[in-house]
């Protein structure tokens, strides 16, 4: 108080003064001052700059300011540094950016990342304090991070031999009580048993276990057992201990998929996995952590034998018990989603197992969703490596004031390409095109007043033409239920199974469902999808395609009394159906090869990868009268049955696709009969040299048996002429002039009379 | 091929020989009899009666004029075939299991069973064809065997050696001079057969010889060396083996055990006379018939026919049919010599 009353031109000068040394001081502070909580966090380093020298050094910065910011994150010129080497008068390849704050700088790091300069140059952008954080980590000698186990280098043997069989044959596995064995499918039914190169066959009686299954593109053979799963690669299947062998422990394990390029392993026991520490197996105690325990799902990376991460899975009420629970994948390997019923889909990105960014896709009611396949020319090693949006199909469920409706996403981006509203929709199912071309939505429809909204009379086919712009959409409407849709592979066809029986569903001993069969084909001209052939009133409930596409299965599974297989050929031409070749009647070339039977067939029939052999299996895993197995060829002949006791699985060890590009196949087709004639001649030699081989070994043991039996013919009597011993034996050729008559008395009566 | 069927047994056979002509058929059997056939028509010419036991084995000499006979009343008997008079017997411990003749009929062989302490003798006695009923008791040379007994015994076709198949599947050689084991084929060295060797028949010259085991194999021994040259592999033991003279074949005969027939079906009984190509080691083919294992077979000497005879107590006498002899199952491969 004083002090205001002492005078107040000092007093006010002096505060003027205080306060323009404070205001002087926070100023020096402020510039001086050393940001601790800072950091470098606003300091980003762009990698993958193009190397200049000292002419174009300004002109590549004023380039890459531009780039920045039409990126959104421009920067001054003050705050772009771009080390310089002397020595070699170029720039080092990057620029360190200082952003004015960390906001900024985040938001620079995360769009300038991975943008291209150019077409030559990529940039990578990074924090300063990242680079300098893992630059000064210890790698930590002999310490390796958790799930990982210290393995000797072991060469493995080539993974693919089986594909440089020199007669271009199939491989199929056959396990029948707990044997395993392996055989070459020859030509017309002739089996081989597949060799090890000591000629032993190749064949194991413990892969029967549980059951075997192949990988996709058919490098591992899993055999799966109740204290996990087993890979077997490499010629022999098997080899030098741990070379051709990755075993996963996961006990109680019940099923197992593959990535589609066989990185990655999924497993899935009913049972929760145990505490590692009070575990009693020790492999269990080893491969899991803490945090695994009570999962049942387990993603493996296949090469380091490693967990990537365990999940919990809750089974699906609207699924039959033990129904597997399913992670999808995306084409490369690169993202595994998995489904949260009616709220989310959750995609992980590879190898990180890491929710991509960092959460789920919120998608209210969500039912089902698949990856669009990949394509044959998505398995080239270039297709592989690149950076790529992948597809995905989901829908969800009607709900209040809201329809139906099926979504086709992007993946990374998350952007929806395409969307369309349904209604009256009891259920949806999703079918993509095995290369990826389209997409069908099976729309299981129930009338608008129907009581029951559960169960669906009649069927749409929303089919999505995802590879063209803006994704037209064609409808098809129909009039019945649909149980099985087909697309054909590789082509533009598909095939249907209809009924609007009232037994269907329901199943009554003694009663066949009869269904139609319908086949439409994309038409060029009119641009949709036209129906060219019914066939109507067949008991088959089946539908399979070959591999290759233009032959189709038709099977009556799982009756009592029908075991009917229909082969159908799809583009049968002769001389008689001209019509057709017009291209006036699509349809008119659809042609019943055969019909045959496989008593107590109870599997679905597969093809060989080739499309050009049928294999249907009745497999004791189910009730069934006679185990063994059918081998039919695409025409339904059938080349051989095999019925054998405790008969449970025919497997085709699957083919990667193939290597050749479309104008390559199609020049093979040009200059076929160049091949063929090749081929002929060996097919032509393979059949004779059975026989030939059987010859001459018949030939060898008649030529010895000969010289030795001669030989000890003439020591034998030699000797018996030493000793005067000559066997008075007689000469066949006196015995057959030898004559036996033989004479029949019958005495015909025989009376008595007394002669008086 | 329509057998003709000896219905004259009431019980198993034993053993049934051809007599070197093959117009008769001599049969032993468990009901203590032997009888003889003809084999034209099956008409029954006559009975050996005088066994007081199973005969186990029979053996004629290749002129017809005596026929040998071994039975489990412990005596060997000499028969004179004609008349059906029994020359002599000879009488042992034990029960006479198996007898042979020697191919110039100069030397006869009997094998006694290993019981009640005593061992497994093959006794060689010298036979007169003149003597008639007075020959000699004291055999020309007594071989005790030690380890496993014998069960079947032939002569060498130089009547030198006397190759015998034993209980554990052992086929040895032994000198008569000397009693001394020469050579053999023994299980104890991984060699040979396996188990108890149940039948054991020369080839028409005497080059080489069958035995059938119940190892489930039948084996063809070179009968100099006792050289394993050929083996036939099937799914049942064997109880008989013989050789076809003429054609490349061999005949093999047997079935499930005696003891496990009730509780088998005819078809998984395997009651088939199988002929397995001689130098192949193929089958060719099979003739069903009997309705219990076969015991013994015996092929007629000149190659027209064979005769089985079963533990169902009947003998089936088959003449070839023209198609046999003319069939070429491996087209044009024929052994040059063949007697």
């Amino acid at each position: 108080m004083s002090y205001e009353m002492n005078g107040s031109s000092s007093t006010d000068e002096e505060a003027d003064l205080q306060y323009e040394l404070e205001q002087g001081y926070a100023e020096i502070e402020q510039r001086y001052a050393v940001d601790a909580q800072q950091g470098f966090e606003n300091v980003i380093v762009i990698d993958g700059t193009p190397i200049v020298n000292r002419d174009r050094k300004d002109r590549l910065v004023e380039r890459l300011k531009l780039l920045f910011e039409k990126a959104g994150v421009p920067i001054d010129d003050d705050r772009i540094e771009m080390p310089w080497d002397d020595v070699a008068e170029t720039n080092k390849g990057f620029v360190f950016l200082t952003y004015p704050t960390a906001q900024e700088a985040q938001t620079a790091q995360r769009v300038l990342n991975k943008t291209w300069f150019g077409k030559a140059h990529q940039l990578f952008a990074n924090y300063f304090a990242d680079i300098d954080k893992y630059t000064n980590m210890s790698s930590g000698d002999g310490a390796l991070p958790t799930g990982y186990l210290d393995r000797p280098f072991v060469e493995r043997e080539n993974m693919r031999s089986w594909l440089a069989d020199p007669l271009g044959r199939d491989q199929y596995l056959t396990l029948r009580d707990n044997d395993a064995n392996l055989y070459w499918n020859g030509r017309n039914g002739v089996s081989e048993v597949v060799r090890k190169s000591d000629g032993k066959p190749v064949k194991n009686n413990k892969w029967g276990e549980l059951f075997c299954q192949w990988s996709p593109l058919g490098t591992y053979l899993a055999s799966v057992h109740w204290v996990g799963v087993a890979l077997w690669c490499g010629p022999e299947l098997d080899g030098a201990n741990g070379v051709n062998v990755l075993r996963f422990t996961h006990p109680g394990i019940r099923s197992v998929s593959f990535s589609p390029c066989e990185k990655y392993l999924v497993t899935w026991s009913p049972e929760p996995l145990d505490h590692p520490s009070t575990s009693s197996n020790a492999s269990v105690r080893m491969t899991f952590a803490p945090e695994d325990e009570g999962n049942h799902i387990v993603v493996w990376d296949i090469k380091n034998i490693r967990v990537l991460r365990t999940f919990r899975h809750e089974p699906r009420s609207d699924l039959p018990p033990g129904t597997p629970p399913q992670l999808k994948w995306s084409p490369n390997d690169k993202y595994v989603a998995r489904l949260q019923p009616g709220s989310a889909i959750s995609v992980y990105e590879l190898p990180s197992m890491l929710l991509l960014d960092k959460r789920s896709l919120k998608i209210d009611g969500v039912q089902e969703f698949e990856w669009c396949p990949p394509s044959d020319a998505d398995f080239r090693p270039s297709e592989l490596k690149k950076e790529k949006e992948f597809m995905l199909a989901y829908w969800t469920p009607e709900a209040e004031s809201k329809p139906a409706r099926v979504n086709v996403m992007s993946i990374p981006s998350k952007s929806v390409l395409r969307s369309k509203n349904l209604y009256n929709v009891t259920t949806c199912h999703l079918y993509w095109h095995n290369q990826g071309k389209y997409l069908c939505v099976k729309v299981d429809r129930h009338r608008g007043k129907a009581k029951s909204k559960d169960k669906a009379t009649y069927c749409n086919l929303e089919i999505f033409r995802v590879r063209e712009p803006a994704i037209p959409v064609d409808v098809i409407e129909h009039k019945e239920y649909i149980p099985s849709f087909r697309w054909e592979p590789y082509g533009d066809r598909f095939a249907i199974a209809s009924t609007s029986d009232p037994n269907y569903g329901q199943p009554i001993p003694g009663v066949m469902v009869r269904y139609n069969f319908s086949f439409y084909q994309r038409d060029t001209k009119r641009d949709d999808f036209g129906l060219i052939k019914v066939l109507e009133g067949k008991t088959g409930n089946y539908l399979g395609w070959s591999p290759k596409g233009r032959h189709l299965v038709i099977a009556t599974l799982g009756s009592a009394t029908k075991y009917d297989i229909e082969f159908w050929d799809m583009d049968f031409t002769t001389d008689q159906n001209v019509r057709a070749k017009e291209g006036q009647d699509p349809g008119a070339n659809i042609t019943q090869l055969a019909l045959g039977e496989h008593f107590g067939i109870n599997e679905a029939p597969a093809w060989d990868p080739s499309g050009r052999y049928l294999v249907t299996v009745a497999s004791a895993y189910k009730p069934t009268a006679e185990p063994g197995y059918s081998l039919w060829d695409w025409r339904g002949q059938l080349l051989s049955h095999v019925q054998a006791d405790k008969f449970k699985q025919f497997i085709w060890r699957p083919r990667p696709p193939s290597l050749l590009s479309e104008d390559q196949k199609h020049k093979v087709r040009k200059e076929l009969k160049e091949h063929s004639r090749v081929f002929d001649e060996e097919d032509a030699a393979e059949e004779n040299r059975g026989s030939a081989e059987m010859l001459a070994s018949r030939l060898r043991s008649l030529a010895e048996w000969n010289a030795w039996y001669s030989k000890l013919h003439e020591k034998i009597k030699e000797g018996q002429k030493l000793f005067g011993k000559i066997v008075k034996r007689k000469d066949v050729g006196e015995m057959e002039s030898e004559k036996v008559e033989e004479w029949v008395e019958e005495l015909v009566d025989d009376t008595e009379e007394i002669v008086a | 091929m329509k057998p003709i069927i000896l219905q004259g047994h009431e019980r198993a056979l034993t053993q049934i020989v051809y007599n070197a002509e093959g117009d008769l058929l001599f049969s032993a059997s468990k009901d203590n009899i032997i009888n003889v056939w003809f084999t034209s028509n099956g008409e029954r010419l006559g009975t050996y009666n005088g066994h007081n036991g199973s005969v186990w084995s029979v053996a004629c000499d290749s002129q017809t004029k005596y026929l040998l006979s071994g039975a489990a009343d412990n005596t060997m008997k000499l028969w004179e075939v004609s008349t059906g008079k029994c020359l002599k017997t000879w009488e042992y411990r034990t029960a006479v299991k198996r007898v042979a003749y020697s191919a110039d009929d100069d030397l006869i062989l009997s094998i006694t069973e290993q019981r009640q302490g005593q061992p497994s003798v093959i006794r060689i006695y010298r036979i007169d064809r003149e003597a008639g009923s007075s020959q000699s008791d004291t055999p020309l040379k007594e071989i005790i065997l030690t380890g496993s007994k014998a069960t079947v015994a032939v002569f060498s076709p130089l009547s030198d050696f006397v190759i015998t198949g034993h209980e554990n599947g052992k086929v040895a050689k032994y000198d008569i001079k000397t009693g001394e084991e020469v050579k053999s084929v023994s299980p104890e060295d991984g060699e040979g057969h396996r188990a108890e060797i149940t039948d054991m028949q020369l080839s028409p010259d005497g080059t080489y010889l069958i035995t059938s085991s119940k190892d489930k194999t039948a084996r063809i021994f070179d009968s100099l060396n006792i050289e394993e040259m050929k083996v036939y592999v099937t799914e049942t033991p064997l109880n008989s083996a013989c050789i076809t003279p003429v054609r490349p074949y061999v005949i093999l005969g047997g079935g499930q055990d005696a003891m496990s027939v009730t509780t088998t079906s005819q078809r998984a009984g395997k009651f088939e006379s199988r002929f397995w190509h001689k130098i192949f080691e193929e089958e060719v083919g099979r003739v069903r018939g009997h309705f219990g294992p076969i015991n013994t077979l015996s092929v007629h000497p000149g190659g027209k026919g064979y005769a089985s005879g079963s533990e169902d107590g009947f003998v089936r006498v088959h003449w070839f049919d023209d198609s046999y002899f003319k069939s070429r199952p491996f087209g044009d491969l024929e052994p040059d010599l063949e007697i």
